[in-house]
């Protein structure tokens, strides 16, 4: 069977090659590298412009970034119809395409975001190490812990008060370099896409500032919807050792630290997002307004075929609600999270509805494709390319940053642990 | 700056040597630009003799099969003399030897392929003869009655 | 100071080289291209498709996919037919059934999802078949956007794919404007037409142009002046698809209508 057949229904004249080729897996590569971008975003703002509030969630958002990483090429991988020659982007990059530039940028991202954690937690891997080289009788598990964290010094035993500052510096122009690096990795995404002249929907000069602000959005809000799960994961368990120690904070506590912290991130959350919703409103009226050839089909999956997908779920649910739930005064953190969750839904429906959408209707501007996601995995294709798939991608980076806790004190109360 | 700070640099350095080394074995010696230049013409030279080498199926050529066959050409005096033989007899591959017989197709749908009547203006379609297969004896070849190398309704009978 | 001047110099010189293989780019219509001829003398494969002659037989499709061997029940073709039947209240119907690959054998159109319109002849303005086929585009949209340099412009001018180095990410069947890729069913590689490379460079025709027994497809050289399609091309009034996308396609047809995309 030819690929994209099985998921893809034509009506009227549609040319005989034509099929959704981009399936879900391309609409969770420009989210998943969204919430990279973002989650980064979020984290330098405290790194760079020194906003202190941040602190706490800045440096979970740089790990969680990290953890992001990569899923972000996770996606494209499943999608490539010959994965094992994926490799060939940094062996032969043509410059011409946009994504030629992902090896090189992405691989450019990760290292910066990678330094930048050796630096904030390099005091970390030094004291482990050190403290696992006294160890007298070491188990095997204690030994290879031993090589591990030795190996994360990079040799670089010196934790003195001058050299510590250093690393503070170094973070601070590793996050200064990083955002427009991360805001590149995004922003030539929505390259990707908007440069395709032969797709009336994706070409707009607009599509990569459009992408980069929903990344930023969907970053902040996936940082949130972490945070306050962990947060409260973790008054459950202060609620629950009370009894036995009483040197711990208190759940109320915990409880005054995070809704400060969700407030004022939730602030930098309502920017953003009223800048993206600006941003795809003002390339909607701009199409509708200059109505040219394309025009026709695209009002007609627009504000036909895919209305429920764009006007409902994405601008309703995605957008509005959230808008309402974060301006009402006080906000509390039920509302909060609630807020992130669809705002977090509605970015994904953002990428739906460019990705499937672009591709729902025919380059003879005279006919639609209709995308069916296959939800069962029958077969390798239907599991990378379907349901399966996406939640695979989804879950990744979760159990990629409960791995990164392990190593590093993400949610150390410890100040003096860290920078 | 102290000297610590730079081991990730090194770190760094170290991966895009082994990127390098990595590409020098990997990339095909042929790999480079060529006549359009790195925009379009940037490519491995050898994939050119993979489409040139690629094997002919079709002959198509109006001599190749007089020499066994010679006594089919009266076609060439009636107005199928526009069709060439493989249309409907099939590919010539390596014929006489591989494959020792085409196999013709002798479908009613081949001949209804023109003789479907449409009558298209400033269609060339609309100005051959046609037949209404529904109606015209359903389920029989054409060649039953017809001999499509002389096609002519005269010469039916 | 002066490795400074000497820098810009050769930064200048570094621009000035990089601008020339971009004029070799800006050479795009037949005009020029055969105003080349005296320059650089060669090939520069183009295809001519007279649509008053098309009687959608699908002939052309048959044979390509045979030998092209793309597997013959497989929805995907390197050629195709499209019909268009234009009503006289002003409605327009096309459709390509399996691309042609079985001709034209109903009157009814294929709306897609089983469904078809009846069409009474009485109400036709008019009604033609147009084939369809790789423009082998001057500017190729699909070579631009190729991540790793899989499918690349021969000197020739016919866009080729390198099966052996393509990923498989499907951009350039994105950017194709005329929908000629896809990916090969059994290869899962890019695929699409390359006026059968294998045969005008042995000296014979594409497998659609000998298969058409009406001669609605000819392929011809637009640098050699003598060719009977550059004749044509030049004397009379061709036109070729989409031409807004800046592709310059060097398929050019005659008898081309609006409602053609």
């Amino acid at each position: 069977m030819v690929h994209g057949e099985l998921w893809t229904v034509k009506e009227l004249f549609v040319l005989p090659n034509e099929y959704i080729y981009w399936s879900i897996q391309i609409v969770m590569y420009p989210f998943m590298t969204g919430l990279v971008a973002g989650a980064f975003v979020l984290s330098s703002l405290y790194h760079v412009f020194g906003i202190k509030q941040l602190k706490n969630m800045a440096r979970f958002s740089l790990v969680f970034s990290f953890a992001l990483l990569p899923v972000a090429m996770m996606p494209l991988m499943l999608h490539l119809q010959q994965p094992q020659r994926g490799i060939e982007v940094l062996m032969t990059p043509h410059f011409t395409s946009a994504i030629a530039a992902f090896g090189i940028v992405f691989s450019t991202y990760g290292l910066i975001v990678a330094s930048e954690l050796w630096f904030v937690y390099r005091k970390h891997f030094v004291k482990t190490a050190l403290s696992l080289r006294r160890k007298a009788d070491k188990n095997p598990l204690d030994q290879v812990k031993h090589l591990f964290f030795s190996a994360l010094t990079l040799g670089a035993y010196d934790v003195s008060g001058a050299a510590l500052h250093q690393d503070e510096k170094a973070v601070k122009i590793l996050a200064g370099i990083g955002i427009p690096v991360a805001c590149f990795l995004h922003g030539y995404a929505g390259f990707i896409f908007g440069s395709v002249k032969a797709n009336a929907l994706w070409m707009t000069p607009l599509m990569p500032v459009i992408f980069i602000m929903s990344a930023v959005v969907s970053g902040i809000a996936l940082c949130m919807l972490t945070y306050i799960v962990v947060m409260e994961i973790k008054k459950f368990n202060v609620r629950r050792a009370q009894s036995s120690s009483s040197n711990l904070p208190t759940s109320e506590a915990i409880k005054g630290i995070e809704l400060n912290e969700i407030r004022i991130t939730a602030r930098y959350l309502l920017f953003f997002l009223l800048f993206a919703i600006s941003l795809e409103l003002l390339d909607l009226i701009f199409r509708g307004y200059t109505a040219v050839k394309t025009w026709d089909i695209l009002r007609s999956v627009i504000y036909g075929k895919d209305f429920t997908d764009i006007f409902i779920l994405q601008y309703g649910v995605g957008n509005l609600l959230p808008l309402i739930l974060f301006l009402w005064p006080r906000l509390t953190i039920r509302r909060a999270l609630v807020g992130v969750i669809f705002v977090l839904f509605g970015v994904f429906m953002m990428r739906w509805n460019v990705v499937i959408g672009g591709q729902s209707f025919s380059l003879t501007f005279a006919g639609y494709m209709h995308y069916h996601l296959p939800i069962i995995p029958r077969n390798w294709e239907t599991f990378k390319e379907g349901l399966a798939g996406a939640l695979m991608v989804a879950a990744t980076p979760f159990i990629l940053f409960w791995l990164f806790c392990k190593i590093l004190p993400v949610f150390s109360q410890d100040s003096e642990e860290l920078h | 700056m102290k000297g610590h700070v730079w081991r990730p640099l090194y770190a760094v350095i170290c991966l895009v040597v082994l990127v390098l080394a990595a590409r020098y074995f990997m990339v095909p010696k042929d790999f480079g630009i060529y006549e359009r230049g790195y925009m379009y013409g940037f490519h491995r030279k050898s994939a050119e003799d993979y489409w040139k080498t690629f094997k002919v199926k079709y002959q198509f050529n109006t001599d190749y099969c007089r020499d066994c066959h010679a006594e089919k050409y009266s076609i060439m005096q009636t107005p199928h003399a526009i069709i060439h033989c493989e249309n409907c007899h099939g590919p010539v591959l390596d014929h006489p030897t591989d494959p020792e017989k085409l196999s013709v197709d002798k479908k009613r749908e081949l001949c209804l392929r023109c003789h479907l009547p449409l009558s298209y203006p400033t269609s060339g379609r609309a100005n051959i003869r046609g037949v209404d297969p529904i109606t015209h004896n359903p389920g029989i070849e054409c060649s039953a009655c017809h001999n499509p190398h002389m096609p002519s309704l005269e010469a039916m009978k | 100071m002066i490795s400074r001047r000497s820098f810009l110099k050769n930064a200048i010189k570094g621009v000035a080289g990089l601008s020339i293989p971009l004029s070799i780019i800006g050479i795009a219509g037949p005009r020029k291209l055969f105003a080349l001829n005296n320059v650089t003398a060669g090939v520069r494969w183009a295809f001519l498709i007279n649509t008053y002659k098309c009687v959608g037989c699908g002939l052309c499709v048959k044979a390509c996919k045979t030998e092209n061997e793309i597997p013959y029940d497989a929805n995907v073709t390197r050629t195709w037919i499209e019909r268009y039947v234009h009503l006289k209240d002003g409605r327009v119907f096309a459709d390509t059934p399996k691309g042609g690959r079985d001709g034209f054998t109903t009157s009814k159109i294929d709306l897609g999802e089983g469904r078809y319109q009846d069409i009474d002849e009485k109400d036709i303005d008019k009604a033609f078949f147009v084939p369809k086929l790789c423009n082998q585009c001057e500017n190729p949209p699909c070579v631009q956007v190729c991540p790793v340099g899989a499918t690349f412009q021969a000197s020739d001018g016919v866009v080729l794919i390198d099966r052996s180095w393509c990923i498989g990410c499907g951009y350039c069947i994105m950017a194709c404007p005329y929908g000629v890729r896809f990916f090969h069913p059994v290869l899962q590689v890019a695929e699409k037409c390359n006026f059968c490379y294998h045969r005008i460079n042995k000296g014979l025709k594409p497998a659609c142009v000998d298969a058409c027994p009406f001669g609605a497809r000819m392929i011809g050289n637009i640098k050699d002046p003598e060719d009977p399609v550059t004749k044509v091309i030049m004397a009379e009034r061709v036109n070729v698809l989409k031409s807004e996308y800046g592709t310059k396609p060097q398929a050019y047809y005659i008898g081309m209508d609006e409602e053609v995309r």
